[in-house]
Order: C-alpha cells, then sequence, then structure tokens
C-alpha cells in the first residue's frame, strides 16, 4: 500500500441496496459447496416420490377423494420440503454466525442496519428454497405427478411459506441459549408439522382438536395451496386467506427477529 | 469540518449495562493522523468505549462525536468512514482469503473491480499474496490478524479501531503487525485502539489513556506519562528469599518509592547506578541487581494496582 493508487478510488459509502450486498456475501460461500447440494436437491425428490408414492401409493387404491395417491401426495412433499429447507437454514446457520463465526458482528460493524443484516440473509434462504423447490418440481414433473400448468404457482407460494416459518425462526435461533434449543424446534415443531399438516394424509382424517392445530401451522396452508396449484383444482380455503395467513406469520417474525438481532448486536 | 476539530470527541461519556457501569463519563479527544491508545487491565471499560466509537453501542450518558456526527442518528454514514478490527476475528472461514476482503468491500458500495483491486493491493501490504486464494481456516492467528486488519482497510477509512490487536500472537507475529500498523500511521491513518500489553502501547502510540474501573486515571504521551506517574530509571533488587523482609526496612528514603513484591525489591530513582552504590555502601549484598529505564509498565501497574484482574 506503498503508493495509493487503489485507495484514491475507494470512496466509502452506503451501498444502493445493502441487503443486496449481503445476500451476495452468502452467494459467494455458497458457490463453493452447491455442487454436493445439487446432487441431493434431486436425488431426495427421486427418492421420496418413490418411496412414499410409488411404494406406499400401491397399498392406496382409490387414491385420495379420486386422485392418485402420488399426485395428491407431490405438493405436500415439496411444500414439506421447501419448509425443512427453510427452517435448516435458519437455524444453525444463524445460531453460528452469532456464536461461531460471528459474521453478524462483522456485518454490524460495517454500514448496514439490521434490517439488512437480516433482510439479506433470509433473501439467501429463499433463494435455497427457490432452487431446491425448482428441483423437486423438475423431478416430480417426470414422473408426470404434476397435473396441472397452475404448478409453477408452487413457487411463489413456497417462498411465502419459507419467509413465514424463517422469519420466526431466525428470532428463535437469535435467542437461543445454546444449539440443543434448535434440535427441539425439530422434534417439537417439524416433525409434528410435517406429520399432521396435510402432508402424508388429509387433516380432515384428524380428531377435531388436533385438526384445529394443524389448520394453525403455516406448513397446511403451504400445502393446501400447493396441492391446489398442482392439482388444478381450488383449495380449501380462499387464496387471499391462506396468503394473509401466511403473510401475517412472515410479518410478526421479521419483527421479532429484528427485536433479537438488535438485542445480540447492538448493546 | 475544520482541520481543528477533533476526529473523536466524547465528554462525560457513560456506558451501562444494567446496574453495572462499565464506561463512568469519560471525556477524550483524538485528533486527525494520531494513534491513540486506550490502555487498562480487563474490565476497565475499554472495549466498551470502543464498541461506542464503532456506533455499534449507544452511549448511556454525555456526549460522543465521531467525525463530527452523532454515532447513534448518522451510524451507517460513520461506520462507511470507519476500519474495525474485533478483538476476537470474525473472518468467513468458508471463503478464501481475497473474497473476505471482496465481499466485505460491497458493504461499502465499492464496484466489484475496484475492490478486486484494492483487495490485492491490500494483500500485498499484509504479506498475504500468496494466500490469496487460500480459505481462511488453516491460517496461523497471525496471518488471520493481518487479513482482519486488511479487512478494516478495505474501505480506506479515516480512522481504524483496533480492539486488543495482537492479543494471542507469537512475538514474530506481534511484531509483523506493530510493523504494518506504524505504516498506516506513517500513511496519516487515525489508529484508536485498546491494548494492555504496555510494549505495545509505547510503540504505536503517540497519546494514550490509562483506564481503571471505568474512568480515566492518566493521559498524555507514553514518555510524559512515565515521568509524570514514575522515575527515569527502577532498579530491581532480589535477595535470598527469607530475607527479603529485612532488608526492605533498610533501603526506606533510597529513591523516590520503594516498592517490595514477594520476589524482589523495587526501587524507583532518577540514577540506578548511584542508587546501587548507596545499596552497596549500607552493606547490603542482593542475590542479584537489574538497572533498567521506567517503562509504562511501571506507570500502568502503578495507577491500577497490582491486583489481579479476571
Amino acid at each position: 500500500m506503498a503508493d495509493m493508487s487503489v485507495a484514491e478510488r475507494v470512496r466509502p459509502a452506503l451501498p444502493r441496496v445493502p441487503a443486496l450486498a449481503v445476500l451476495a456475501h452468502y452467494l459467494v460461500g455458497y458457490r463453493r459447496t452447491w455442487r454436493a447440494g445439487v446432487f441431493s436437491s434431486f436425488l431426495l425428490p427421486v427418492l421420496t416420490v418413490l418411496g412414499f408414492g410409488v411404494g406406499v401409493g400401491a397399498y392406496v387404491d382409490q387414491g385420495v377423494g379420486g386422485v392418485p395417491y402420488l399426485a395428491w401426495l407431490v405438493p405436500g412433499l415439496i411444500a414439506s420440503t421447501a419448509l425443512q429447507v427453510a427452517i435448516g437454514e435458519s437455524t444453525w446457520p444463524v445460531l453460528s454466525n452469532f456464536r461461531w463465526i460471528k459474521t453478524y458482528f462483522a456485518q454490524v460493524a460495517a454500514p448496514l442496519r439490521i434490517g439488512d443484516i437480516l433482510a439479506g440473509h433470509l433473501a439467501f434462504v429463499l433463494f435455497r428454497v427457490f432452487t431446491s423447490t425448482a428441483a423437486f418440481l423438475v423431478v416430480t414433473a417426470l414422473f408426470g405427478a404434476l397435473r396441472s400448468p397452475w404448478a409453477v404457482a408452487v413457487l411463489p407460494v413456497v417462498l411465502l411459506l419459507s419467509l413465514a416459518v424463517a422469519a420466526p425462526t431466525f428470532a428463535f435461533s437469535a435467542w437461543a441459549p445454546s444449539d440443543s434449543y434448535l434440535a427441539l424446534l425439530f422434534r417439537f415443531a417439524v416433525i409434528p408439522m410435517t406429520l399432521f399438516a396435510g402432508v402424508f394424509f388429509p387433516v380432515e382424517s384428524l380428531p377435531s382438536g388436533l385438526r384445529q392445530l394443524a389448520y394453525a401451522t403455516p406448513l397446511w396452508h403451504g400445502v393446501d395451496l400447493c396441492r391446489a396449484a398442482t392439482l388444478g383444482e381450488a383449495p380449501q380455503w380462499s387464496v387471499g386467506g391462506h396468503l394473509l395467513y401466511l403473510a401475517a406469520w412472515a410479518l410478526a417474525g421479521w419483527l421479532l427477529a429484528r427485536r433479537a438481532f438488535r438485542r445480540s448486536l447492538v448493546v | 469540518m475544520t482541520i481543528a476539530q477533533p476526529l473523536i470527541q466524547a465528554r462525560g461519556l457513560v456506558k451501562r449495562f444494567g446496574d453495572f457501569t462499565a464506561v463512568d463519563g469519560i471525556d477524550v479527544e483524538v485528533r486527525a493522523g494520531e494513534a491513540f491508545g486506550f490502555l487498562g487491565p480487563n474490565g476497565a471499560g475499554k472495549s466498551s468505549t470502543m464498541r461506542m466509537v464503532g456506533c455499534i453501542s449507544p452511549p448511556s450518558g454525555g456526549e460522543l462525536r465521531i467525525l463530527g456526527m452523532d454515532p447513534v442518528r448518522d451510524g451507517p454514514a460513520i461506520r462507511a468512514r470507519l476500519g474495525v478490527c474485533p478483538q476476537l476475528d470474525n473472518l468467513d472461514p468458508e471463503l478464501t482469503v481475497r473474497e473476505n476482503l471482496t465481499t466485505y468491500a460491497r458493504y461499502f458500495g465499492i464496484p466489484r473491480r475496484v475492490a478486486r483491486e484494492r483487495a490485492a493491493e491490500l494483500l500485498d501490504f499484509v504479506q498475504l499474496t500468496e494466500r490469496a486464494d487460500s480459505k481462511v481456516e488453516p491460517l496461523s492467528g497471525g496471518m488471520k490478524r493481518r487479513l482482519t486488519i486488511a479487512r478494516a482497510l478495505v474501505n480506506n477509512p479515516e480512522i481504524v479501531l483496533l480492539d486488543e490487536p495482537t492479543t494471542g500472537l507469537d512475538p514474530q507475529a506481534r511484531h509483523l503487525v506493530w510493523e504494518r500498523l506504524f505504516r498506516l500511521t506513517q500513511q496519516g491513518v487515525t489508529l484508536v485502539l485498546t491494548t494492555h500489553y504496555m510494549d505495545e502501547a509505547e510503540q504505536l502510540c503517540d497519546r494514550l489513556v490509562v483506564m481503571d474501573g471505568g474512568r480515566i486515571v492518566a493521559e498524555g504521551s507514553p514518555r510524559a506519562l512515565i515521568e509524570e506517574h514514575s522515575t527515569r530509571e527502577v532498579v530491581e533488587l532480589r535477595f535470598a528469599a527469607d530475607s527479603q523482609e529485612a532488608f526492605a526496612g533498610k533501603l526506606d528514603g533510597l529513591g523516590e518509592r520503594v516498592e517490595v513484591l514477594p520476589d524482589r525489591i523495587l526501587l524507583y530513582v532518577a540514577d540506578g547506578d548511584a542508587a546501587v552504590a548507596e545499596v552497596t555502601a549500607l552493606g547490603l549484598v542482593p542475590a542479584s541487581v537489574l538497572v533498567r529505564r521506567s517503562s509504562l509498565e511501571d506507570v500502568f501497574l502503578h495507577l491500577t494496582g497490582r491486583t489481579l484482574v479476571d
């Protein structure tokens, strides 16, 4: 740096869209690991379609409400996979950014606001959900499990679903006193939701108390919308109602996450 | 902003965490181009002060202006012109050395091409060019620290904040970091650093404050502080273990101050050799004698005490 010629051209300022600069950081890191991920994002849907759709489906001869089991199941699997990717990317990576590699502390020392740091990381989570959902759609289309061109509407739906679960999970991970709390989240939220929110069987089969719980989960709303899209039928609830419910989760999660981030970063 | 205006100005600055007062009303002024140090034992309030100056910790009381702006209201605008090297490295271990600089540069709105050139220039400056494309994980502590310093410089900052820049490094690595920081001060960059190493403060700081218990207990250049709070020279006398107390009594009145430690006796004097001659004249034969110049360490221990702070 004896000759500061480059330095003279460095004009520090606020980035135009700071959250994009944050997203760019995660994408640079992802560039090194995506190959390993691509294999599993295609393999996982193939295995689940074969195992549940073709294998289990063989025993469900009448299908569900006249729809073959595979076609009925696939949209639920897409929504629940999106949920698992969204929550997976919002737990250990967030905790690590606070406790282990401390990325958030490096970011808050730069001219970024809490909202930029949060939005940039959430955008990366949505990117991950988008790529794995797109892979799932391609694979299931090849199996002939998508019955309507409306199936492309699955993409925006799972992004909203992911935001609805990722934002509160960010808040939880920022608050979590240790990483053993994250395992609890999977045990008591992710797994029960996956089992009972209408992915594998209709929630109507549940006793009424449990059914109300299933309706309260964001996953059920995502599943109902995805299923309507890939089957080309009307959802059980109004589309607007579903979207509003998921948006409410996303908004509440965002506010909680921003507060939790501020508490940890601005002290 | 006029030239005379200090870059950092604190008046009665306070930071409280619940009932605990970490910084208890300090007045500090840092001027452009100087290397300014916060010196103090653990828990003295140095890091809390640095975090307030870094605009990530709102003051609980008093006044703080940085680059003429208010750190609470203008945080991002101020941080765009600061470089921060935290106490614990928070580099991204998944990225390469170079990527750690280029991704960070984007937080400052620096265009990609300029960021790449700047990264190359800084890697050269911190002598990491050969490791540019290796991951951060396997780097040594000294290399990681130099990379963190390079990252703090990516936006060509007006003030660089360094929180204990050489803590945990081996002697070779420390000297290399000092040498690079010294080069920065030569280029007119304003440095603000915290340290509990006296040699570091003497090497790097034009001016420093000694903090203890959240307050400033002394302020000045290293030389002025030594002149004010210590003597020119110190004589260290060692006696046979059990006879120490007996000898100590006989040394009273020798020099400005006599300090009896478990393993040795320190005489604070203007002329060390003369003092040794006086000791010999008293008929005392110490097991060993060391005459040395007074250091900032003597000042520090005198002002903040010898009790261990954990």
